[in-house]
């Protein structure tokens, strides 16, 4: 019975406990609802449709994390050889994706209705996000056409690392030509808003950020599990 | 200096090769051809110069893509991957050998692709020219890495583009911009940025791509 390697992939490193982790995130994002539908007032130039920003920018920030997240447990399989690192940045990768694809979605129906357009390439930030977008599908394509083991572990995280170059490169050469028409909500002084908005604004974010690592943490017990059955049914067969 | 003997041997290797067996080179001078010919049939009567650059482009990147996919064909068929990583060089001189190759073969497809280009469309700028030469640093130093990750996977010569042309987006941003406008040197300072980040990027990570 070859049972240590199962160990290392043990369960029993969360923390916080995944039905409170849970919980947080539920009251959370019931908060942040009931801020962004009943306590803020509307905004003075787009009224009511403007609610929306609390939920895309959030998700937005959250995404960018979640890749980050990815980046970073990526770098530790390279460096510290970090047995669990492997798996940890897949999921934060996943994770980004699915934030990455709530994005482009509340993105899409806020400028519809702010812009009237479904979609904008004058638009900086959504036009880098897709960038972004089509590179972590094609982490997913190039991870499911390797077979499991230190190789694919090696690959996707050197390709991980590439995007954390590829951000602030697609960034420049979006902004190298082109007019600004993304409303900027943070700039170098500070959120450029105030009281009630910044306070639900906080909120939302917290909420989707708690809700992340919620799935992130489920998706990853997930998948241990998974390789602890794999080990056991191929040490009992 | 030894880094660079072993750089020179590795690339005269895939020089020699494509001197005796001629698989790559035919194949991208053809594409090129036949890419601008059908670019002509695309373009509606009375398009603008500036539709047919951007298609210049396009030629460009794909013609890249098709050289790039074979790059390493013998390393996989002949298993000369295990024999290189074997050698007792530095790993990351593989990876520079064969993007100095890579270019090598872009390089003369372009000699022959630009001058076609000027006699079928409009005349090729200096700033193009130049636009040209840095992209393809930034085409082959990308293009080969990822060639290398996508040998290692099963879906191989179908993976290689859906890995590199979201990381080709930035090149393209560059060099279009560098052909059209009037004073391209923002664009081009930007194509060497890009040439120089990814360029450190691929030589410091090309060993966790071959080793296990």
């Amino acid at each position: 019975m070859n049972l240590p390697a199962a160990t290392i992939q043990g369960v029993g490193r969360t923390r916080i406990s995944l039905p409170a982790l849970a919980a947080a995130s539920l009251v959370l994002v019931t908060t942040a609802l009931v801020f962004v539908f009943f306590v803020v007032p509307n905004d003075a130039n787009q009224g009511f449709s403007q609610r929306i920003f609390y939920f895309h920018v959030s998700i937005a920030i959250t995404a960018y994390a979640c890749f980050a997240g990815g980046a970073w447990k990526a770098l530790r399989h390279l460096w510290k050889r970090d047995p669990r690192a492997d798996l940890e940045s897949y999921v934060f990768v996943h994770q980004g994706l699915i934030f990455g694809t709530l994005v482009l979605l509340t993105g899409s129906i806020w400028a519809k209705i702010s812009w009237g357009h479904w979609w904008l390439w004058s638009e900086d930030q959504l036009v880098l996000f897709l960038v972004l977008y089509l590179f972590y599908c094609a982490y997913f394509m190039l991870r499911f056409s390797v077979d499991p083991g230190p190789q694919r572990a090696n690959l996707s995280a050197v390709y991980v690392l590439f995007g954390l170059v590829l951000i602030p490169v697609s960034f420049a050469a979006i902004r190298l030509a082109k007019q600004l028409i993304h409303p900027v909500v943070f700039t170098l002084h500070g959120p450029n808003f105030g009281g009630w908005i910044l306070v639900t604004y906080c909120i939302a974010q917290v909420a989707m950020l708690v809700l992340a690592y919620t799935l992130y943490q489920l998706e990853l017990s997930g998948k241990r599990l998974d390789v602890r059955l794999r080990r056991l049914r191929e040490a009992l067969a | 200096m030894n880094y660079l003997a072993d750089v020179g041997a590795l690339a005269r290797k895939d020089l020699l090769l494509e001197l005796r067996a001629r698989d790559t080179l035919p194949a991208m001078l053809l594409f090129v051809v036949s890419a601008l010919v059908v670019f002509h049939f695309v373009l509606p009567a009375g398009s603008s110069d500036l539709a047919a650059t951007g298609l210049l482009w396009v030629a460009l990147l794909f013609t890249a893509l098709l050289g790039l996919s074979r790059a390493f064909a013998a390393e996989r068929e002949q298993g000369v991957i295990d024999g290189l990583v074997l050698a007792p060089s530095d790993r990351s001189a593989i990876w520079l050998a064969k993007s100095l190759a890579t270019l090598a073969f872009l390089a003369a497809a372009e000699v022959v692709a630009l001058p076609l280009y000027a006699l079928f469309f409009h005349h090729v700028g200096g700033a193009t020219v130049l636009a040209v030469a840095l992209a393809d640093l930034g085409i082959c130093a990308v293009g080969t890495f990822l060639g290398a990750i996508a040998v290692a996977t099963r879906a191989r010569d179908l993976i290689l583009p859906v890995l590199f042309l979201p990381l080709a987006i930035p090149i393209v941003v560059g060099a279009v911009g560098a052909s059209v406008v009037a004073s391209p040197g923002r664009y081009l300072g930007f194509l060497a940025l890009y040439d120089l980040l990814f360029a450190v990027v691929c030589w410091a990570s090309f060993e966790y791509v071959v080793s296990e």
